[in-house]
């Protein structure tokens, strides 16, 4: 009797492992996202997750070994190789916004393996580029952000630019 | 006790002393930076060249407009060091081994013994607990003296100042972020992460482990760490050193070092040598004094019998 109670949980239990990531999955991927992390200089990247899902199939390619998919990274599948999804696949819940906040260097465990994760802005960049430049993607800072007025100011381009006049005028003092 | 015995104990009880202030005096010569000191990590391998720093910099540090955007990719066709107007500036080098350029950024290194301050006489030169070096510029003469001690040749000068010019550097951000624990505005700002933020020994951990991760991606150097007695600005690259403007003959040794046995006699000098020669003068002259006396010479100079 117990014994088949007990297969009974098990199997349950297995039946429940492998539907649930798929199941949540589902519910939870996005299709779009609005990065907004630079809103201050530029305007939102609205980032089609659906067209990335499609183009790039491999989670891990961006997730790591966080979406439940096998990472192919060697280094990392010294560990990694039968780590389930955690329960958050979103970028910002390692990479984070502020990574060098005086907070976030305390929290900072110095005998961890990962005592070396980017930032959320890093994380980004470092991800997009490098497979833009291989797939051919969009490659140039505007080429994904749209500068804003005030991104304008900081950079002292578009309206804020420098008068041509006077940079002549030093060249030619020069 | 015999003469000779109690002279050789006088000589090793002044040597010892000697010995035991010297050291006192100039166990500086060890000096590794302040354990909680904090510092940046660069990593060329990561910077595309994108000038943002440059231009966090220019508006955190309230500098003068610049004379061509920060986006704008022809000031790369000259070498550039950093001014007055601007505390940081990015460098661009055509390598061998890799095919794109490598980017460089040059702001002050935060040195652990800064030659700056050792050079600076009206002291206007601080080396803050928190690894930043910055100065006074109320107490700053315009002497230049730090332009010409500084190995990386970072401090710029305010030459369109006609009647009070001063020295103006990279400081760290140490006014308005670092000293409350933040982060300086070009790190804050960079899209790549090329600059990493934290204490001075973590970021050596960091960079010894990045290199052991991907040694093909790294040289086997982080930059910084023992040049010039170390400095709070550590760098990695792809290649070699010195084909990236780094002057890779700097000794280990920290520039005050060059100096300090000279500087460490000066009081001596000052104190001990008028005093000593003055008594060499009187024991030399005593008997000719006493001569010349008879001579009949100078007879009004010493009436002693």
């Amino acid at each position: 009797m117990y014994a088949v109670r007990n297969w009974l949980i098990g199997g349950l239990f297995m039946l429940a492992l492998i539907a649930s990531p798929a199941g949540s999955r589902a519910k939870t991927t996005p299709d779009t996202l609005e990065l907004d992390a630079l809103v201050n200089l530029y305007d939102k990247v609205h980032f089609n997750h659906a067209k990335h899902i499609m183009l790039v199939k491999d989670c891990a390619e961006c997730h790591h070994h966080t979406a439940g998919t096998l990472t192919q990274n060697p280094n990392c599948v010294k560990c990694h190789k039968n780590s389930g999804a955690t329960a958050s696949v979103a970028c910002r819940s390692c990479h984070f916004i502020q990574p060098f906040s005086a907070a976030a260097l305390r929290q900072k465990d110095k005998t961890a393996y990962h005592n070396d994760i980017m930032g959320l802005k890093g994380a980004y960049h470092q991800s997009c580029t490098k497979c833009h430049a291989k797939m051919g993607g969009p490659a140039g800072c505007q080429d994904c952000h749209t500068r804003s007025k005030q991104g304008d100011a900081f950079y002292s381009a578009g309206a804020y630019a420098p008068k041509q006049g006077r940079v002549e005028e030093k060249h030619r003092s020069h | 006790m015999k003469r000779r015995d109690f002279l050789k104990g006088c000589m090793a009880c002044g040597a010892a002393a000697t010995l035991g202030v010297s050291q006192k005096a100039w166990g500086m010569s060890s000096f590794e930076g302040y354990p909680e000191g904090m510092g940046v990590l660069v990593d060329l391998t990561r910077c595309v060249g994108c000038r943002s720093c440059e231009a966090a910099c220019n508006k955190e540090q309230q500098l003068p407009a610049p004379d061509a955007p920060f986006d704008d990719k022809s000031v790369f066709e000259e070498k550039r060091r950093p001014t007055e107007k601007a505390y940081t500036v990015v460098n661009r080098y055509e390598t061998e081994k890799k095919e794109s350029p490598v980017y460089r950024k040059i702001q002050c290194n935060h040195c652990n013994e800064p030659a700056c301050l050792t050079s600076c006489f009206v002291n206007a030169y601080t080396k803050t607990k928190e690894g930043a070096v910055i100065y006074n510029s109320k107490v700053c003469v315009g002497c230049r003296n730090c332009m010409i001690a500084c190995p990386f040749n970072v401090p710029g000068y305010s030459y369109s100042s006609a009647l009070n010019p001063v020295v103006k550097k990279c400081i760290f951000c140490y006014d308005t972020r670092l000293k409350y624990g933040k982060p300086p505005a070009c790190v804050e700002v960079c899209p790549q992460e090329v600059l990493t933020f934290g204490h001075r020994n973590d970021l050596l951990k960091i960079g010894r482990d990045r290199i052991k991760e991907k040694p093909d991606r790294y040289v086997d150097h982080i930059y910084g760490e023992k040049e010039v007695g170390g400095t709070s600005w550590l760098y990695l690259a792809g290649v070699n050193f010195d084909q990236v403007g780094f002057d890779t003959t700097m000794a280990n040794e920290p520039i005050i070092s060059n100096v300090k046995d000279f500087l460490g006699i000066v009081p001596m000098v000052l104190t001990i040598w008028p005093a000593l020669f003055t008594g060499f003068h009187l024991l030399a002259t005593r008997n000719k004094n006493h001569t010349d006396h008879e001579d009949g010479h100078s007879a009004q100079e010493d009436p002693k019998p």
